[in-house]
């Protein structure tokens, strides 16, 4: 096991084998979103309360769900790139970031579009909007102090000391938002707790949560590989992989 | 009475590398430094030399490496390697709106103090005497200097490294420092250093590694 | 003769920043006036209602009390960078993590204290309520040494750029949300008369997990932002 985490921490090896998924990967989360969407935009039972407009839940949910799970992926990452300096786990780091970043817009773009039918306005101070929102903001952060330092090894870095900061604050920051939108708001109606939910519901929604998973193992892997050619561009591996043969 | 360090310290490094903007500065480098040795880095400028001490100081990570003090890696030592080491680096290091005085009282607080000089003898032995009350800022370039080398004295560390300490000394200020370096490695200090300068500093305790060659 | 013990080498730095802080002392008010004309500006712009201020007085407060940390963040370390003193302090022969601690309660002493101070005026220009006030008084009192040590995280993640300023509102703003969130609900509550103590107990946990992690944080920041 051991020998193998070190073969894949060499970057040859991982150029190679992450460009063997990519394509598994990308055609698996494009067939997984096509069915997800068809099955629960078209397959799926309107809700008896908020009628077809709830079907963006199938795409919110799962990217709510993205935003969250990319972050901690990121700190992780950072982590193991700051005490075993493996490179390559730095650059995973920091290969996730905008994907991350991505998917929580996506989450408050289909998060509003689902507000303006239910409450009439594109706006609400809902807490789990807003600590998306939060969260939005925490990964401009790392990705502008990655942007700002000049040293690339120091800036992934820097970034992962802040997403790892970052880590730690989401539990805090997450329920001092929700507190205060009890406080304020009294007890709404919250529209993503969907306690009970039924099973021809659920299907599609776990469906193409699969699918952006498998979309961001691709995409992070693309990113991943660029990033690392780039940051090797004198070794030798990647002088022979671009040379005529 | 004059202190000796203990004879048994040792400052190794191996198969260092410093890469710096896709740039190889350096590969390959190594050196072992024993006590009463004093190590010259030579080379062109923007040949790493400044980034070679920030690794052997543990302010730098080496690309590939380590760097040991009497065995163990310094990474890992952390303040107990930096209890063993004096840095002067490009910049002074000392405040300029504290006295010499302030600022020497500052570096004892986080180092060793001299058991042998108190900080009125470690600003006199650099010319200093009767500036130890006045702003760093209202002293000329190689009076700060001058603060930042008592610097070395008034703390005790067998490792020197320095960067360019003769920079802005007047040539009164040269001689004062070679003699602090002399006797430090008499005593087994050690010296890592850079200089564009001249050191009549000679014989077997000096060692030199060439980084443009 | 042997190191001096870290408590004593942390005392002595706390000293030299309050020395230092001393000899520019006419820097020491900006952040203050910057808290005051903040919280002037608001009542310009919303109206001076007083049911009006009564309502947002809490949040504004807070809000002014954020940004002038902000502010004065940057001198946390800057100096201290430029001068390669900072360089010195990260060689010192005790952990980095205790000397930030240090710097960072000098520096909360110099600009963090002079806001809890003047912050009973600013109320009364808010119009809080007097039975509120004291309640106002400890929650900067619990919060702004929070917002410090927070803040001297971001700073070590940016002193080496050149252009930090904004980086680091970005990057520092969005953790002092919950600060923001118990603090102000706190003076809120305090002038309708409801009970206080859980959101100051939280303050105070927060103000606990900030002592003991953020020095962590903020030495191995430094450490990036110097090699």
């Amino acid at each position: 096991m051991m020998r193998f985490i070190h073969r894949l921490a060499s970057p040859k090896y991982f150029y190679d084998v992450a460009g063997r998924i990519v394509p598994w990967a990308g055609w698996g989360a494009l067939i997984l979103i096509l069915v997800g969407a068809y099955w629960g935009l078209v397959e799926a039972p309107a809700d008896y309360q908020q009628g077809d407009s709830f079907r963006i839940i199938y795409v919110h949910v799962p990217a709510a769900w993205m935003s969250l799970f990319i972050y901690v992926v990121m700190a992780a990452a950072g982590a193991i790139g700051l005490v075993w300096r493996i490179k390559l786990a730095e650059i995973i780091a920091i290969a996730s970031a905008p994907i991350g970043a991505s998917f929580t817009f996506l989450a408050l773009v289909t998060g509003s579009l689902w507000g303006k039918p239910m409450w009439g306005t594109w706006w609400v101070w809902d807490a789990r909007l807003t600590s998306e929102l939060i969260l939005l903001f925490l990964y401009l952060g790392v990705m502008a102090l990655y942007g700002a330092v000049e040293d690339k090894r120091m800036a992934s870095r820097a970034a992962a000391i802040l997403a790892i900061v970052g880590v730690v604050n989401i539990p805090i920051i997450h329920y001092s938002v929700e507190w205060w939108n009890t406080l304020h708001q009294g007890p709404t109606v919250t529209k993503l707790d969907k306690p009970s939910i039924a099973p021809e519901m659920l299907w599609p929604l776990l469906i193409m949560a699969v699918g952006f998973q498998l979309y961001y193992v691709a995409t992070v892997l693309m990113r991943a590989r660029v990033e690392l050619l780039e940051r090797e561009r004198n070794s030798r591996w990647v002088q022979e992989l671009v040379q005529p043969r | 009475m004059v202190r000796t360090f203990d004879p048994n310290l040792s400052l190794e490094a191996a198969d260092l590398a410093c890469i710096r903007d896709d740039r190889v500065l350096f590969e390959h480098l190594g050196f072992t430094l024993a006590t009463g040795e004093l190590l010259m880095l030579e080379g062109r400028n923007g040949s790493g030399k400044t980034s070679l001490l920030r690794i052997l100081c543990s302010i730098r990570l080496p690309d590939a490496g380590a760097v040991w003090w009497c065995g163990e890696e310094v990474q890992r030592l952390g303040p107990d390697y930096h209890e063993q080491l004096s840095y002067v680096g490009h910049k002074d290091g000392i405040k300029q709106d504290l006295t010499p005085e302030e600022n020497l009282r500052m570096a004892r607080a986080l180092g060793r103090p001299s058991p042998e000089l108190d900080i009125p003898e470690a600003l006199e032995l650099f010319g200093l005497y009767g500036f130890e009350d006045v702003p760093t800022r209202t002293l000329s370039a190689g009076q700060q200097r001058r603060v930042a080398l008592a610097r070395l004295v008034a703390t005790e560390a067998p490792l020197w490294i320095l960067d360019e300490p003769f920079t802005s000394l007047d040539r009164d200020g040269i001689g004062v420092f070679e003699s602090v370096m002399e006797t430090h490695l008499e005593r087994g200090g050690m010296i890592v250093m850079t200089t564009h300068h001249r050191v009549a500093l000679e014989g077997e305790r000096v060692k030199r590694i060439n980084l443009t060659a | 003769m042997s190191a001096l013990s870290t408590p004593r080498a942390m005392a002595l730095l706390l000293r030299r920043d309050l020395l230092l802080a001393y000899r520019r002392r006419a820097e020491l008010i900006n952040p203050l006036l910057f808290f005051v004309l903040i919280a002037t500006l608001f009542p310009l712009g919303v109206g001076a209602d007083s049911r009006l201020l009564q309502t947002a007085g809490p949040g504004i407060v807070w809000v002014a009390a954020l940004l002038a940390a902000l502010l004065s963040l940057d001198s946390v370390f800057r100096s201290d960078f430029e001068d390669g003193t900072l360089e010195q302090l990260m060689l010192s022969a005790h952990p980095v993590s205790l000397l930030v601690l240090a710097k960072v309660f000098a520096h909360w002493l110099v600009t963090g204290v002079p806001l809890i101070l003047v912050s009973p005026l600013i109320g009364v220009l808010l119009s809080i309520p007097s039975r509120a006030m004291p309640v106002l008084v400890a929650s900067l009192a619990l919060g702004t040494p929070v917002l410090s040590l927070i803040g001297a995280v971001g700073v070590a993640l940016t002193v080496g750029l050149r252009r930090a300023g904004i980086i680091l509102s970005l990057l520092v703003l969005p953790l002092y949300v919950p600060v923001l969130i118990f603090a102000s609900s706190a003076v809120d509550a305090a002038s309708s008369g409801l009970p206080v103590g859980p959101q100051l107990y939280i303050l105070a946990a927060m103000l606990v997990a900030a002592v003991s992690l953020a020095p962590v944080a903020a030495a191995a920041s430094l450490r990036v932002s110097l090699s």
